[in-house]
């Protein structure tokens, strides 16, 4: 696998860094540009991955090597923990209104999953004895409203729908009058995918926003995208004020790059991740995972670790 | 308004977008250094064409930069559009148009990419062209991906053949086949499942629903299309070669080029991998389609956006 390239890499780097005491300039360097080349493999943007070789070199030079690790090791320490720290504190939470209900808002492009993650929320709020109400507000995609139908039967959470010829505001204010009604403490609410670009939909995202005031706007992206996903972030960041990050179709092999590209782009915390298209698919973030994995090297880490 | 117009809008509706930066290096550089191999390494590398394949790019160049004793940044852009259309190019059968009939086309790939959106204008590109299309859901598992399905081959005209959620695929393809063969139809497009490349099961089940047309439709030209979001990195190239493993992929669907994305992980496929761009995604709508022609592709990279 792919992950084995930077370790191996590291090795040939490092076994010419002997010295112990400060590690030098020249060491931090040699073992950056191996780092540089993991993250940009692993779709980190490349203005993230600049800022980001640059901050973390400026930390390492000079500092005393630990007694257990060679200046290589030294340095990945180094980097993992400064990926851990950018990525934000493990398991920020949503924010739960202390009047009812409580309304969030998923938004993203095409395909990234935001209707399976609307039922998987759906399902940990349900675990988590409250009272969801999933709310169809994407009149675009064809079979979308019963998408959210199916997926809500599957789970035996209440859908709100009123067909595909009325606007998606109208729909996410009735809901709320509904779920008021029916003592229903979680809204959630699936948009149609849409390009960051699209000034219409994005409009129409931004008047959602203003009818229904939610907890929670969650940018959903998919864990495979590329060097682009700084400008989707940006732009749903600038236009929506999001409130924190959803990244699916973690159960692929992918680095996952991105991760650290649109935290670094929007400062939002990562709250969930889906891991499979199951409803039950869905775990918190872990910054620690994430970083080792966007290094592709478990196994060095793990090395580190116990030193 | 054509892919090329729609793809130049998008384009510059992005501040840092390749066509702008190499434009940028190409313009202001009056001389070729290092300064400018490395701009043009990252303007590479920002549209997705990743490191090794960037590199292979950017070394070509230095090298028929000295070959040919090139010395004007103009002359350098006229290069590199050479050896990024060289790559898209090269023994590669760009048509999506059936060697003969009647022919079944097999739509893979992973999760949300756009595999039946594409079909759906697939069926409407291939019915204007006086074809007889027909549709097999063979999406048995997503919720609701039967009546999409159905949505698109109402919206275009065409049958389609369907089970309930839940059934066989493999079975539901097998039956697209024998009602292709008795209502004479000449080209059947198949909707499969999004899959994840590293799901063992879910690709052993690509492989039994290859048998079938194999066994069925032997008499069938035979076409399997990978589809590919523009907007997904590094990754693309893992899914490629694991679908080949278990399919013959011989054409690329690049969806979502309407973004502001720029697909530049196809360039690598290419390169590494052989498999030709057909046609491009460029919007939800029913003639959002487009066939690839990597002139324009190129041409498209490299024009100035005002
Ligand atoms: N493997 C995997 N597949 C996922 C995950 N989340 C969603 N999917 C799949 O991704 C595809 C797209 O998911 P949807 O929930 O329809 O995505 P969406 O964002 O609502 O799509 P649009 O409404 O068309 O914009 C479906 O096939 C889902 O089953 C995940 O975490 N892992
Ligand atoms: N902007 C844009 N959106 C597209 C394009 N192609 C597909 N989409 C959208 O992407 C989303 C996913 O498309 P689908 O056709 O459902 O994708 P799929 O690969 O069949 O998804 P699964 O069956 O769930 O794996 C839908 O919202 C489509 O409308 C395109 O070229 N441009
Ligand atoms: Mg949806
Ligand atoms: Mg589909």
């Amino acid at each position: 696998m792919a992950f084995e390239g930077l370790t191996q890499k590291l090795q040939e780097t490092f076994r010419k860094l002997r010295g112990k005491g400060k590690l030098t300039e020249k060491d931090v360097k040699e073992a950056m540009r191996e780092v540089k080349l993991a993250l940009l493999e692993a779709d980190v943007n490349y203005k993230v991955v600049k800022d980001f070789v640059n901050s973390v070199t400026e930390r390492a030079i000079g500092q005393e090597v630990m007694e257990s690790l060679t200046p290589g090791q030294h340095v990945i320490k180094i980097v993992h923990e400064e990926l851990v720290n950018l990525m934000g504190a493990k398991e920020s939470k949503i924010n739960i209104s202390p009047k009812p209900p409580t309304v969030i808002m998923l938004v993203g492009l095409q395909g990234a999953g935001k209707t399976t993650m609307a039922a998987k929320l759906a399902l940990h709020f349900k675990r988590n004895n409250k009272h969801p109400l999933l709310v169809a507000a994407d009149v675009y995609r064809p079979a979308a409203i019963k998408q959210l139908q199916i997926l809500g039967g599957q789970i035996d959470i209440p859908v709100f729908a009123l067909g595909d010829k009325i606007s998606p505001i109208d729909i996410a204010k009735a809901s709320i009058e509904y779920a008021k009604k029916n003592a229903r403490d979680i809204v959630i609410i699936d948009t149609a995918g849409r390009l960051h670009v699209d000034e219409d939909l994005m409009l129409e995202l931004e008047s959602i926003k203003k009818e229904v005031e939610p907890n929670e706007i969650l940018l959903v992206v998919d864990a495979m995208t590329g060097q682009d996903a700084v400008n989707v972030a940006e732009s749903f960041n600038q236009r929506l004020d999001i409130t924190g990050v959803i990244l699916t179709k973690l159960d692929g092999d992918t680095r996952g790059g991105a991760a650290l590209s649109v935290k670094a782009i929007t400062g939002k915390p990562i709250k969930f991740v889906g891991i499979g298209e199951k409803l039950s698919d869905l775990e918190i973030f872990y910054p620690d995972r994430m970083a080792s994995r966007i290094l592709g090297m478990g196994d060095i880490l793990t090395l580190i670790e116990k030193a | 308004m054509g892919w090329f117009e729609k793809l130049k809008e998008s384009l510059a509706k992005t501040r840092d977008n390749l066509t702008q930066k190499v434009e940028a290096i190409f313009s202001f550089t009056t001389q070729i250094d290092e300064e400018f191999y490395e701009e043009l390494e990252e303007a590479l590398i920002m549209s997705d064409v990743g490191v090794k394949t960037t590199q292979h790019i950017i070394e070509t160049l230095r090298k028929n930069i000295k070959d040919k004793k090139i010395s004007t940044p103009d002359k350098a852009k006229e290069e590199l559009k050479n050896i990024i259309l060289d790559i898209m190019k090269k023994d590669k059968n760009l048509s999506i148009i059936p060697g003969f009939l009647p022919a079944v086309f097999m739509v893979v790939g992973v999760n949300g990419v756009g595999k039946t959106t594409s079909i759906g204008k697939l069926a409407y590109y291939f019915k204007n062209k006086g074809y007889k299309v027909l549709l097999a859901a063979g999406d048995t598992f997503r919720a609701a991906a039967i009546d999409q399905l159905e949505v698109w081959s109402q919206r275009v005209g065409v049958e389609i053949i369907k089970q309930s959620e839940g059934s066989d695929p493999a079975a539901v393809i097998f039956d697209a086949i024998q009602a292709a063969k008795s209502r004479k139809v000449d080209i059947l497009i198949c909707d499969t499942a999004g899959r994840l490349h590293n799901k063992r099961n879910l690709m052993e089940e690509l492989r039994k629903i290859n048998r079938v047309i194999e066994k069925e439709g032997s008499n069938f030209y035979k076409e399997t299309l990978l589809v590919l979001d523009a907007t997904t990195g590094q990754n693309a190239l893992f899914q490629a070669k694991e679908f080949l493993e278990v399919s013959d992929v011989n054409g690329i669907v690049l969806t979502k080029l309407d973004g502001t994305a720029k697909g530049g992980i196809v360039i690598g496929i290419s390169n590494e991998l052989n498999i030709p761009v057909k046609m491009i995604g460029v919007g939800e709508g029913i003639d959002d389609l487009q066939e690839f022609d990597p002139e324009m592709f190129v041409e498209a990279l490299f024009e100035t956006v005002k």
